[in-house]
């Protein structure tokens, strides 16, 4: 437990660095955690080159899946979709310095489901995209 | 729900003895806190042992088969039979039907009694706080035979609104399909004044007993019920075995459910004739060593006492309240105890239900956290997701005050 309410994620939660909405956006994706309602969107510009200029997320849930997405937005600053498209699993797990059980998974790995099935422009978001 | 206070004799401690799994540490010097019970419930070493015993000693098929050990598997199932039977106090076994669990038992009169006899236009009466077990059957139905469903409100306190349940009887409904016992609310519905205005109505009614029939005496002929569903795993027994009971006029007249081996009497290569009740919808082999399990469980209930359970839990559900609302930025929801079982559903101001569980879970202590299969009633009460702890027969108020300590703790993680 202490691990996991590590001050980072608290904070995170508390005071997330990339919540918002963009209006005008290139990429909206949002989806629901079904098991505990958890919920997020992510909203990306993309600048010259492709890359990411400005993405934030809104949404509600738990500490795990909030600091999660705040981290993600914050580690894509600049990238292209193309490197957007090789984030995985272990990339958040890393991020986090977290070893989840399957259920706190879902949670952590919500933001990125939003994300890729974004980036790659998918009516559904899909497990596979986060395997 | 009136209950006689008849807990003197009642030592929980004792009851304890019995669960092995409670001696169980989840990690060195922290015991299990279980408080999960309306998801499952412990199960009592007498229901463990019988069903190894089963498996030792008596293993067979059953219904078939002339031998010592088939004749001896098929007594000891038919006889789980009789002491469920006995324990809802259905007027015969034969009206018992074994399922895999509450949702195949309200599954099954959606896909036999419903489709034989709705029409497209009818109207089925449901609830506000139906389980997703006696909401989504429904839906499947209505999207395929043009039923129309209808849903009894919940006010503020978590109880259902009857006048408007009266209003909607207006719509001459053929069914009438509720919870005895709300998972997240614990609301206790007045079940027999709802089957009695349905039936006035020229409605059946269906009761989803998943939550009461563990946690109340009950009597089926008393309540006039013309179904009910109910499952093993929340009442000491085992997983994997439930309950449909239904009156014996209806389900002779419903076609079956699954085809296949013992549901049969006679069978030719383009037609069968269906068996007898209650093996007409039991087809295949079902599940023996659970059901013996659950025989246990029954004997293991009705030796401590409904009536003593529920008075236990009452007990416990209103000090889990008054200690509960004493935490600032805690909100119960759901009714006073007066109208509630052995649930407290609530969430805590600035914390997610997820990460409250997690960190109870520090502690040794198993709460849900999550939306409980529920998800249309949290929507109405305009939340996410709550944290649920319920109470069952071995659960104790030195439990209940290590759920309020570790709650101050979380708001202590989280700085409020």
């Amino acid at each position: 437990m202490d691990d996991l309410y590590r001050e980072i994620i608290i904070d995170r939660y508390k005071n997330p660095v990339y919540k918002g909405s963009l209006d005008p956006h290139d990429i909206s994706f949002e989806d629901d955690n079904p098991l505990c309602g958890d919920h997020i969107r992510i909203d990306l510009r993309i600048g010259e080159e492709g890359r990411v200029t400005e993405a934030l997320f809104d949404g509600h849930g738990c500490a795990i899946s909030q600091a999660s997405a705040d981290l993600l937005l914050e580690s894509i600053q600049g990238k292209t979709i193309e490197e957007i498209k090789s984030i995985g699993k272990q990339d958040i797990l890393d991020m986090l310095a977290l070893e989840l059980g399957p259920v706190r998974l879902k949670c952590a790995l919500l933001s990125l489901k939003v994300l890729k099935a974004g980036v790659y422009g998918l009516g559904e978001a899909s497990d596979d995209l986060v395997e | 729900m009136k209950l006689n206070d008849n807990i003197t004799n009642f030592n929980v401690n004792l009851v304890r003895e019995d669960f092995p799994i409670l001696k169980r540490q989840i990690k060195t010097g922290v015991p299990l806190v279980y408080l999960d019970s309306a998801a499952t419930s412990q199960k009592p070493d007498v229901v463990i042992q019988a069903m190894n015993d089963f498996y030792h000693y008596s293993n067979a098929n059953i219904h078939r088969g002339i031998h010592e050990l088939a004749e001896e598997s098929t007594a000891l199932y038919e006889s789980a039979r009789e002491k469920v039977a006995g324990f809802i106090n259905s007027p015969s076994a034969r009206q018992v039907i074994f399922t895999r669990n509450t949702t195949e038992s309200l599954n099954l009169i959606a896909y036999t009694w419903a489709r034989e006899f709705l029409k497209p236009g009818d109207v089925i009466i449901l609830t506000e706080m139906e389980h997703h077990s006696n909401l989504v059957p429904w839906q499947i139905l209505a999207s395929q035979r043009q039923i129309r469903l209808e849903f009894i409100p919940i006010n503020d306190n978590g109880l259902l609104d009857l006048e408007s349940y009266q209003h909607l009887l207006k719509l001459e409904p053929k069914l009438v399909s509720f919870t005895h016992m709300s998972n997240v609310l614990g609301t206790i519905n007045p079940a027999a004044q709802m089957i009695e205005s349905a039936h006035q109505a020229g409605a059946l009614t269906i009761l989803d007993a998943a939550q009461s029939v563990p946690h109340f005496p009950m009597d089926v002929q008393k309540l006039n019920v013309d179904f009910m569903a109910f499952s093993s795993h929340k009442m000491c027994g085992p997983t994997g075995i439930g309950v449909l009971y239904g009156k014996k006029e209806i389900l002779d007249k419903m076609p079956p459910f699954m085809g296949g081996g013992d549901m049969i009497k006679r069978v030719q290569l383009r037609n069968f004739v269906p068996n007898d009740l209650p093996h007409k919808f039991e087809a295949g082999t079902p599940a023996i060593a659970e059901a013996v399990g659950f025989g246990a469980a029954v004997d293991y209930l009705e030796k401590v006492g409904m009536v003593t359970i529920a008075a236990h839990e009452h007990k416990l559900v209103s000090y889990a309240i008054e200690r509960l609302e004493e935490i600032p930025g805690v909100r119960l929801i759901g009714p006073s105890a007066e109208n509630r079982g052995g649930v407290a559903s609530f969430t805590l101001e600035g914390v997610h239900p997820h990460d409250i569980s997690q960190i109870l879970n520090s502690d040794g202590i198993a709460v849900r956290a999550g939306h409980h299969c529920a998800q249309p009633l949290h929507e109405k009460f305009g939340i996410p997701a709550t944290t649920r702890a319920s109470f069952y027969l071995y659960n104790t108020t030195e439990e209940v005050d290590k759920l309020v300590e570790a709650l101050y703790k979380v708001k202590h993680v989280f700085g409020i």
